[in-house]
């Protein structure tokens, strides 16, 4: 007996109610944009800026205290919050403190960081820094800089690639595609204030790929039905499509899910901004090569010969068959 | 039908094995690189039976290279520097006025008498008596120029001369300060290199970034604060003429003067000859030593024309001061007793021993050309790592077993080769990144993740065509040769756009995220790889053994 995710033969129709979908992705994209712009994004230090200090102790932590004993050093906005992870033992006591970049420096000043952690010593006497990290305002901003090319390239290169693989209207619809999925993960980075760093970034460009390995499976499927269901409709073809494919496409998700899940389980508080980030791409990324990639794509129309008056015999894809 | 080349089977087994004897060595962490250490040690000519001992832990006729692991999980300090490129032209100028100053001179009949005046540090403003004789004096000034070689053309001098009324500006020429940025930066690199080296740590990183930043990662050392220390020390020594000594630090200095406070005597300042006399450049060797006394000072000897120019100044200034200055701070300020002719002197000052021979250490290993601003600083706990490690570990196992048992459950057979594929992707990833001798960080622990998840795509794709060639009841061998064929464009093209966006993040990333490009890039590589070729061979072999009538995929 076979696990089956997917019935062996569906036939969903995924456009009976495509405005609604297309509706739905706008009004997501909205709230992320108006989330974006009113509260912006929790940067961490990468793009920001400052220092982190992360710190470690065997009593409990006192925030209060440790607030009590920076304040006289007067660095402007400091946060100090307290981790948990189920992944500490017994007697670890976790605390990331930022404390925001000096107006007066362009480099770093250790002698910052060299006061900070005395001040702790005098609140915590046992407690370790595991961690400490500084970065300028001048590298921060220029992270920031590339941070956004390397978003704009990697989907204008896929935009390229996928024109010369498929037709225009094929690339504009993975590529609308793409950009949604970026502006929903940006977004509920915003709406939760999750810390956005540069792994963030990382996870970022993953999500295009994955988004983009879907839709392009999903595209294959819709030029290789194109060619056999010649005097289908489009919309039909496109559901047909997608149908076949949906069992794959479950699949590859549910297994790229289970992985990421372990990890963001069992793979410690560093990392799971990271991987939150990925798995909310990859669900974002499995709707939408299905109803924003296609829905555009069913929306601008694919160019076929067949519906050419002259066109009987000899075609363009009349010899192309697998 | 589905027939494959014996040669084809031999290497694509071959590929397999080299594979996962390259992985090998990492399933030994500790052990491989206690040998490797143990090793290196003894090519040192560090030679003990307990170093022979270490190093036969593990074989010489296994690989041994192993995943660096980046520092996020083993720890150590990162410091991105910014070489303050301009320093140099302001010594560069302060060395080329006494030339300046001596080819003027001799026109003094054209020129008249000249003057330097104040001026920005990377220029020199000189003012004659007589402008109707500037012409000539451009020449002159024009005349001590040398060629440079530039990569846009041909005939750039390293200085340029213009007047402005009766002033001459020199400066250096744009050519001259790339190409002096460029020998700054790699100057920079190369100390640092050789001060990281001194201290003798692990496997450090050190690299050029930009025009004009370096890169230092050192693992294992317990702060970018104590990194500083041993890098962040211009450690420029100079030998300068003293004008006066004073106490007053605001103490006007005549032009081609300045005023360096004094180390060790609080409140004493001295005003120096700009122009160094000789530089810690011309030093060839720097020792830990004692004076006469019994305190601890330092040895140094000049290179010839180091001892030439310092036996020459002190022939011609027996009773007079002169100033051993160290990073703009007087160490001491001697009076020449006598002609000192062989290039070899001794610092005294007021040093622990530590001090003494960590001067001697930053001496030896030269100064650095130009001031560091560090723009960026990281220090990662050991702990952190560790903790880091242990947790990537246990996820990446969770995650393997959760994935293998959903393949075998949706796909039954077929599943279980796709499982054996991806144990083998997994060990030829590390192959390869043994190999290259790539550096594993904590995103990259999530890159192998999410391949373990995304290497099965090829082969849900390969088998649920199958599953629908299947349907149009054509015979298996044809179903599954079919399956292979229609599934390998979708395969083709979702994996080369992932790879897209892998080489365009490690191009633009550093760090961390360049860590998970490559195991992303890799990844997808060898899940190709094992998917196309590694479960179709392992299909083809079980289906020309079993020859069934159906199969059910």
């Amino acid at each position: 007996m076979r696990l089956k995710l997917v019935p062996q033969n569906t036939s969903f129709d995924f456009f009976s109610r495509w405005k609604i979908w297309l509706g739905i992705s706008g009004l997501m994209m909205v709230v992320a944009f108006t989330s974006f712009m009113l509260q912006g994004l929790n940067f961490g230090i990468d793009f920001r800026g400052g220092t982190t200090i992360r710190t470690q102790s065997a009593q409990e932590i006192d925030v209060g205290a440790y607030r009590d004993a920076i304040a006289p050093l007067e660095l402007g906005d400091v946060t100090i919050t307290e981790i948990f992870d189920p992944t500490f033992g017994e007697d670890e006591n976790v605390a990331m403190i930022r404390i925001q970049a000096q107006a007066d420096a362009e480099a770093v000043s250790a002698a910052t960081v060299t006061a900070v952690e005395a001040a702790l010593k005098g609140a915590a006497p046992d407690i370790v820094f595991v961690s400490v990290e500084s970065v300028g305002p001048k590298v921060s901003g220029e992270l920031i800089q590339t941070a956004v090319i390397a978003v704009v390239l990697a989907i204008g290169a896929v935009l390229v690639y996928i024109w010369l693989r498929f037709e225009w209207q094929f690339a504009l619809g993975a590529v609308a595609a793409l950009v949604h999925d970026v502006i929903l993960t940006i977004g509920i980075f915003s709406e939760l204030q999750i810390r956005f760093d540069l792994a963030i970034i990382a996870a970022l460009l993953t999500i295009v790929g994955y988004s983009l390995n879907d839709t392009v499976v999903v595209f294959d499927r819709v030029r290789e039905n194109l060619r056999k269901y010649k005097k289908k409709e489009l919309k039909e073809v496109l559901n047909i499509s997608i149908n076949e494919t949906l069992s794959r496409t479950v699949m590859t998700s549910v297994t790229t899910l289970l992985a990421l899940i372990s990890l963001y389980v069992l793979g410690g508080d560093v990392i799971r901004g990271f991987v939150f980030a990925m798995i909310w791409g990859v669900i974002v990324g499995t709707y939408s090569s299905v109803f924003v990639a296609s829905t555009i794509l069913l929306w601008l129309g694919v160019k076929r010969d067949w519906s050419k008056p002259s066109n009987t015999a000899g075609n363009q894809f009349a010899n192309v068959d697998a | 039908m589905l027939q494959i080349d014996t040669w084809k089977r031999v290497l694509i087994w071959a590929v397999c094995v080299i594979g996962l004897l390259m992985a090998l060595p990492n399933a030994f962490y500790t052990r491989v690189e206690q040998s490797n250490d143990a090793k290196a040690a003894i090519e040192l000519g560090v030679d003990t039976p307990e170093m022979q001992a270490e190093a036969g832990q593990w074989p010489n006729w296994l690989p041994s290279s192993l995943v660096n692991l980046g520092l996020d999980l083993r720890g150590g300090a990162h410091l991105l520097a910014e070489v303050q490129v301009g320093d140099v032209y302001e010594s560069r100028m302060d060395a080329m006025w006494p030339e300046i100053r001596d080819a003027l001179r001799d026109e003094r009949g054209t020129v008249g008498t000249i003057r330097r005046q104040d001026s920005a540090p990377d220029e020199i403003r000189v003012r004659i008596s007589q402008p109707e004789g500037m012409s000539r004096a451009l020449e002159v000034v024009r005349g001590l120029a040398r060629q440079v070689q530039t990569l846009t053309g041909v005939g750039a001098t390293d200085i340029e001369a213009r007047a402005e009324g009766d002033t001459i500006i020199v400066r250096l020429s744009e050519a001259e300060q790339l190409a002096s940025d460029d020998r700054t930066v790699r100057q920079s690199l190369e100390i640092i290199r050789r001060r990281i080296d001194e201290v003798g740590t692990r496997e450090p990183t050190i690299q050029r970034q930009g025009t004009d930043r370096i890169l230092i990662q050192v693992p294992g050392i317990g702060s970018a604060g104590e990194l500083k220390e041993i890098i962040g020390t211009t450690a420029q020594l100079t030998f300068n003429p003293v004008v006066s000594r004073g106490t007053n630090p605001d103490a006007v200095a005549g032009v081609g003067e300045k005023v360096v406070p004094s180390i060790d005597e609080d409140g004493v300042y001295y005003t120096l000859d700009a122009a160094p006399v000789v530089t810690g450049e011309e030093l060839v060797d720097a020792q830990p030593a004692f004076d006469q006394n019994g305190r601890p000072a330092v040895n140094f000897r000049f290179n010839t024309s180091g001892a030439r120019k310092f036996g020459d100044y002190t022939l011609e200034n027996i009773g007079a001061p002169f100033a051993i200055v160290l990073d703009d701070e007087v160490i001491s300020a001697p009076v020449i007793q006598s002609h000192i002719p062989g290039g070899s002197g001794i610092i005294t000052g007021n040093f622990t021993v530590e001090e003494s021979t960590n001067l001697a250490v930053l001496l030896r290993a030269g100064a650095l050309p130009a001031g560091l601003e560090f723009l960026e600083e990281r220090t990662i706990g050991p702990e952190l790592g560790q903790d880091s490690i242990d947790a990537g570990k246990v996820a990446t196992i969770v995650a393997f077993v959760a994935v293998l048992f959903f393949m075998a459950l949706s796909y039954g057979l077929f599943g279980v080769f796709a499982n054996i594929a991806l144990i083998l992707n997994v060990g030829l990833l590390f192959g390869l990144l043994s190999m290259i001798g790539a550096t594993l960080t904590l995103p990259g622990i999530a890159g192998i993740v999410l391949t373990v998840g995304m290497a099965v795509d090829a082969n849900v794709l390969i088998f649920e065509r199958i599953r629908e060639e299947l349907k149009s009841a054509k015979g298996p061998a044809r179903a599954i040769e079919l399956g292979y064929e229609k599934a390998l464009s979708a395969i083709l093209d979702a994996n080369v756009t992932t790879f897209i966006t892998a080489v365009i993040l490690f191009a633009m990333g550093s760090g961390p995220v360049r860590g998970f490009a490559i195991t992303l890039g890799l990844g997808i590589l060898t899940s190709v790889f094992t998917a196309i070729f590694v479960t179709r061979l392992m299909i083809v072999m079980w289906f020309e053994r079993r020859r069934p009538k159906t199969i059910e995929v």
